[in-house]
């Protein structure tokens, strides 16, 4: 029976798929969530077989529901984001110590000890602050692509505060800010200097050691990275598919789940 | 495997009203209670009938908010939203209410509330003391006083001392079926065991509900006995703190038990919190019953030592793996004493607690799912 396990993170905005074969990642993607979830579970998985798959994100419970019943993928199991984004964090950095996940409506830090075992986490709660969706509401307020909005951040000539982390009131503040002539470039840095604060105050309640590793959509955009930086006082390590962490942490767990299973079988 | 004997009492609080209803057509009045602190041994005494009021669903809550700030900790919030929409029975089937000054947005609602229903207001002092237990039975005083002028009955010494013998021996019998759920295998689920303690509130006859913990006590006894469990082997034991739960406003506990582990003790104000404190029998009845109440552990009182050693004895008694700390949305005082709460729990017991903040509604389920699961995989 083939040994692949394949890792999906159903997230509020994109899906993330990382296969694992005997020689490692063999094949992985994302793609947009759009409001038709299991479609696009279904449009990921075609083509794709193993003998385990390791559900997490949003719609881990879904997934579970619709792909449980044994089948095409063997077994379905389902672990959390958290627990996802420190194995795979750990399986690119093995020495990080501290992982930040900015998602689509979630920020996360959770903290390892030396070993990559979770000692702690904060999560937002169910409001958008500081969370990818809040940087997509405002690069449209701004009439900026999102993939482009932290670059023109960066076109700043000055750092105003934006006070507010409320998505509404903080669109509020940036439309107020346009009404005085402001240049477009400073709100879109308040903006983002407003993410950093909140996300700065996250890591601080939980501690940073580093290495930091910073995972999810939003470890794209070049701003919020350059004020982490600053603020933390040490550079974020950033992989090179950063929303595609939690898809690997999850098909790691069921690399691991496999052979703990045959080292089983073989006493 | 479910204790049979808990049927009786999931119905309890829809057969409340049927059960009223030949005393309330004998003259006896109904008085609505909210809090913990309001002494229900005085209500019966004076012949009238104390039932627990509705606040721990959402459906009222958008109602409530035409008058309300939004920004109201949603007990409160939902209280007042049965109160003005008619839709709680026990609320609709109450003469008199009483309310106590526990906190700002509870006593600022009862100004509202008092323009619904006659309202009785006692005034909790917030510390322990001697002065302030004078005061506190002063209050008690007042309440009997004006509980004998609304139900034109007397209460007497003996009939009050007879009522907290009645309610003491309830406490007791709830306090044995809870301390079930500190041997190995528990034999009764967080949520069966918050229906149990919750039904205190909608009996008619305490003599009959006594009856009946002493028939599930008996029963659970047996299952343990035998080695039978009501939840499922290596589930996780938690021990709940902070605000209280009821049926409504479970979310909590539910998932938590989805996800695998067991609410073994509560220790909020639904649970053993006020279980635990049990009134003088002899001696002044009204001295008595200020302060058996003035004892409770309530994030209102300052200090709140008293919290704390609660909290170190059921973990002691209960073994819990992990603390949850359950907040509503803006209850300022279990909010502030939270960060407390957690240091303590960690720094003398080696737990770790999650703090969640939340209201009624399922708006953050799923994301509280996550939370929730996450730290049960910390364990």
């Amino acid at each position: 029976m083939s040994s692949r396990v394949y890792g999906i993170d159903i997230g509020s905005r994109s899906i993330g798929l990382v296969v694992l074969g005997e020689e490692g990642v063999e094949h992985s993607l994302s793609v947009p969530t759009t409001y038709d979830v299991l479609k696009q579970c279904r449009a990921v998985l075609e083509g794709v077989s193993g003998c385990l798959a390791v559900a997490t994100g949003y719609g881990r419970k879904l997934f579970l529901k619709e792909f449980g019943v044994p089948g095409r993928f063997g077994r379905v199991l389902d672990i959390t984001e958290i627990q996802a984004h420190a194995l795979g964090a750990r399986a690119l950095y093995p020495t990080a110590r501290t992982v930040l996940d900015i998602g689509g409506q979630d920020t996360k830090v959770i903290a390892m000890t030396p070993g990559g075992k979770v000692v702690r986490f904060e999560m937002n709660d169910r409001c958008a602050a500081g969370t990818g969706k809040f940087l997509e509401f405002m690069a449209t307020a701004l009439q900026t692509p999102l993939d482009r909005f932290g670059g023109f951040a960066l076109g700043a000539d000055k750092r105003i505060a934006i006070s507010s982390m409320c998505t509404v009131f903080a669109e509020t503040e940036a439309t107020t800010l346009m009404a005085l002539g402001e240049r477009a470039e400073n709100i879109a840095m308040g903006l983002h200097l407003a993410i950093a604060g909140r996300v700065q105050s996250m890591i601080g309640r939980i501690g940073c050691e580093p290495p930091l590793v910073f995972s999810g959509g939003v470890a794209r955009n070049p701003c919020i990275v350059r004020l982490l930086e600053e603020g933390l006082g040490m550079a974020p390590l950033i992989p090179r598919d950063p929303d595609l962490v939690g898809a690997l942490g999850a098909a790691l767990h069921g690399k691991a789940l496999l052979s703990k299973q045959s080292s089983l079988e073989a006493v | 495997m479910r204790a049979a004997s808990l049927e009786r009492f999931d119905g309890l609080a829809d057969r409340f009203l049927a059960d009223i209803e030949p005393l309330k057509e004998a003259g006896a009045l109904v008085v609505g209670i909210y809090c913990t602190y309001a002494p229900r041994e005085l209500v019966s005494a004076a012949g009238a009938l104390p039932v627990g009021l509705c606040g721990k669903k959402q459906a009222p809550i958008p109602a409530a908010e035409k008058t309300l700030p939004a920004n109201l900790c949603p007990l409160i919030k939902s209280s007042y939203g049965y109160a003005i929409t008619g839709t709680c029975p026990y609320f609709a089937a109450a003469d008199l209410l009483v309310g106590e000054t526990t906190c700002d947005g509870k006593k600022k609602m009862y100004e509202f509330l008092g323009a619904v229903k006659p309202m009785h207001i006692m005034h909790l002092p917030f510390a322990t003391g001697a002065a302030q237990e004078a005061y506190w039975t002063q209050e008690m005083r007042r309440f009997k006083e004006f509980l004998e002028s609304a139900t034109g009955n007397r209460i007497t010494e003996d009939g009050l001392r007879e009522e907290i013998r009645v309610q003491n021996e309830v406490r007791r019998l709830l306090a044995r079926v809870l301390k079930l759920s500190s041997g190995a295998c528990s034999p009764l689920s967080g949520l069966d065991m918050m229906a149990v303690s919750e039904a205190k509130s909608y009996v008619a006859d305490p003599r009959a509900y006594a009856a009946m913990l002493r028939d599930l006590a008996a029963e659970l006894e047996a299952m343990a006995r035998a080695g039978q469990s009501g939840v499922a082997t290596g589930a996780r034991r938690i021990l709940l703190t902070g605000c209280p739960v009821g049926r409504g406003s479970e979310k909590v506990v539910r998932l938590l038990e989805e996800s695998g582990a067991v609410v073994v003790a509560a220790e909020n104000c639904s649970g053993v919190k006020s279980f635990d404190l049990l009134a003088d029998e002899s001696g002044d009845p009204l001295v008595a019953l200020a302060r058996r109440t003035l004892c409770i552990p309530c994030s209102v009182m300052t200090p709140n030592a008293g919290r704390l050693s609660l909290l170190d004895r059921l973990t002691e008694e209960y073994r819990p793996e992990g603390v949850v700390d359950l907040t509503w949305q803006c209850c300022h005082t279990y909010n502030v004493e939270s960060p407390m709460v957690q240091g303590h729990m960690l720094g003398k017991h080696g737990l770790r607690t999650l703090h969640i903040e939340t209201d009624y509604s399922e708006a953050d389920t799923e994301q509280l799912r996550t939370r929730i699961e996450a730290f049960l995989e910390l364990l």
